[in-house]
């Protein structure tokens, strides 16, 4: 293999991991904070999807600038599904929260898809901008715009959440929640409106996924479920408490695959994930990007 | 001094268990109240269910005019009603900085937090030097200390503290102490649960005895110094024979 082929796998692997980490994120922001499992995760990615195809469709917009549509869309769908759904398992404690929840957002996932298919028909979606063959060369390592437009607003979403959890009283309300839900109502915190804002985010974050997934790939009322066990194998690689390590991680699960893919063969990307999963799970249980403790 | 916080018949379980049986006690404005009473006997319940963390099966608790039992936990701390919990619950993976700026998470708080916040660094220096420290890097003296700040940033009218010197040196207990002494004299009336029944009874001007979930015993922090039961059942006096 040359240089020049190798680098563009790499690329390639970042670039797709890019979408994996904003997908992960999501679902680390609601595990870490809610403590359960939202099987759906993926559903909300296929939403998002379709909201951008919509909003491309009918509108003419362009997907990037539709997600000032697409993400208070898809906040406003997180508000109601906590709201209708998710605040009765909230509330729950420990195993039945976690067992719950896997029931409850398996049982929604089933619901979604049923509603996407009725909605949008089964039929397979895609995005063709009129930019959608051109980007940037460097070094015979061809960089679409599409791919380098999802990857940049991708860095741009992680710094922002980076800076409201960590620099704002409304984030660091959610870090403290996370924390210690009790000390965090001794604190003076309303720990029910965290949840819902919290889910409401994953949701939104959810949807630039879906975004991306629809530019980059395409979109059908079946794609939820492979968003969510990718997302899945992402947050174990950085770790369960780590909400913002799952871009990173995110990245390079993207690599990884891509490379493996080169080496190995296209049929074994998916298998190479899971078995970094695995490994993970076996020797760093704690994730790849958790400190110490 | 009116009477400031006031609770009437109240009983709280965990299941089908029942932790309190009509407890009630009064913590006049001003004071500093005492709570002693072996393992197991309901103290830390009576806090949880005085912050909103553990809702009663019925009586009432009022501070002044307003129903806290009918409140969330965060309304409760809107109150000015304060918990520092036992073992502390710091948020651990967070800075000193951010664990007292959360303290002040209230609307009532979050306006005068800088000027709060110096009082606190006033009190204890350490957390001023150790800011961007994470909490849970710290020992458990200044984890105490911490907590302590964290909850006068909310600015506490009733402040209650859930054993607050379990696990702590000698002479860290005895800072402690001192800084809720000090506290109280700046007008906030506290409400301290202790496993160490002397320091706290020469500390407070009054205090209740629980055991097995009812209050069994009242009195001013001195006559209960010198009540034979109490000493023999919490002060390590042998009993008097004959």
């Amino acid at each position: 293999m040359s240089i020049e082929s190798f680098l563009q796998t790499l690329v390639y692997g970042v670039f797709v991991g890019g979408i994996y980490g904003i997908a992960a994120m999501g679902l680390a922001l609601v595990f870490g904070v809610l403590k359960m499992l939202n099987i759906a995760h993926g559903e909300l990615v296929m939403l998002g999807g379709y909201a951008s195809f919509w909003a491309f469709s009918t509108l003419g917009m362009d997907p990037f600038a539709s997600l000032v549509i697409v993400i208070p869309a898809l906040f406003i769908v997180g508000l109601a599904l906590d709201r209708t759904v998710y605040r009765h398992i909230v509330r729950l404690l420990g195993e039945e929260k976690i067992k719950n929840s896997l029931l409850v957002s398996f049982g929604l996932t089933l619901v979604l898809q049923n509603l996407a298919q009725w909605l949008f028909t089964a039929d397979e979606r895609a995005i063709q901008v009129a930019y959608a063959g051109e980007g940037l060369n460097l070094m015979g390592v061809t960089m679409p715009y599409t791919r380098l437009g999802s990857l940049l607003i991708a860095l741009l979403v992680t710094l922002g959440l980076n800076y409201f959890l960590h620099h704002t009283y409304p984030g660091k309300a959610i870090l403290a929640t996370a924390e210690d839900f009790e000390a965090a109502e001794l604190a003076g915190i309303n720990i029910h409106r965290v949840y819902m804002m919290t889910f409401a985010l994953g949701a939104a974050l959810a949807s630039i996924a879906g975004t991306f997934v629809t530019v980059t790939y395409g979109l059908s009322p079946s794609i939820g479920i492979i968003w969510t066990l990718k997302a899945l194998i992402v947050i174990v690689l950085a770790g369960t408490g780590s909400i913002l390590g799952a871009f990173p991680a995110g990245i390079l699960l993207g690599i990884v695959e891509a490379v493996s893919g080169a080496f190995i063969g296209a049929t074994y990307r998916e298998v190479i994930g899971l078995v970094i999963f695995l490994l993970v799970l076996i020797l760093r249980p704690q994730g790849l990007f958790v400190g110490k403790n | 001094m009116g009477k400031f916080l006031g609770i009437n018949h109240l009983n709280a379980s965990y299941g089908d268990l029942q932790a309190l049986w009509g407890v009630s006690l009064k913590i006049n404005e001003g004071e500093i109240v005492a709570l002693i009473g072996p393992n197991g006997a309901g103290k830390t319940t009576l806090l949880r269910t005085i912050a909103g963390l553990h809702k009663p099966t019925s009586g009432t608790v009022q501070l002044g005019d307003t129903a806290l039992h009918a409140l969330p936990a965060y309304r409760i701390v809107e109150q000015g009603v304060i918990l520092v919990p036992e073992g502390r619950k710091l948020f651990g993976s967070l800075s000193v900085l951010d664990n007292l700026e959360l303290g002040a998470y209230t609307q009532r708080a979050r306006g005068v937090r800088f000027k709060t916040l110096q009082h606190v660094f006033e009190l204890f220096p350490l957390l001023a030097e150790r800011q961007k420290q994470r909490a849970n890097t710290m020992s458990g003296g200044q984890q105490q200390m911490l907590a302590i700040g964290r909850a006068l940033m909310g600015l506490p009218r009733l402040l209650m503290l859930d054993e607050p010197s379990l696990g702590l040196a000698p002479m860290l207990v005895q800072n402690i102490f001192e800084i809720i002494k000090l506290m109280n004299e700046r007008g906030v009336t506290i409400f301290l649960v202790e496993q160490n029944a002397r320091q706290a009874l020469e500390l407070a001007h009054r205090a209740y005895i629980l055991e097995q979930g009812k209050v069994v015993g009242t009195g001013t922090g001195r006559e209960l110094l010198h009540n034979n039961e109490v000493r023999q059942a919490y002060l390590g006096f042998a009993p008097t024979t004959g």
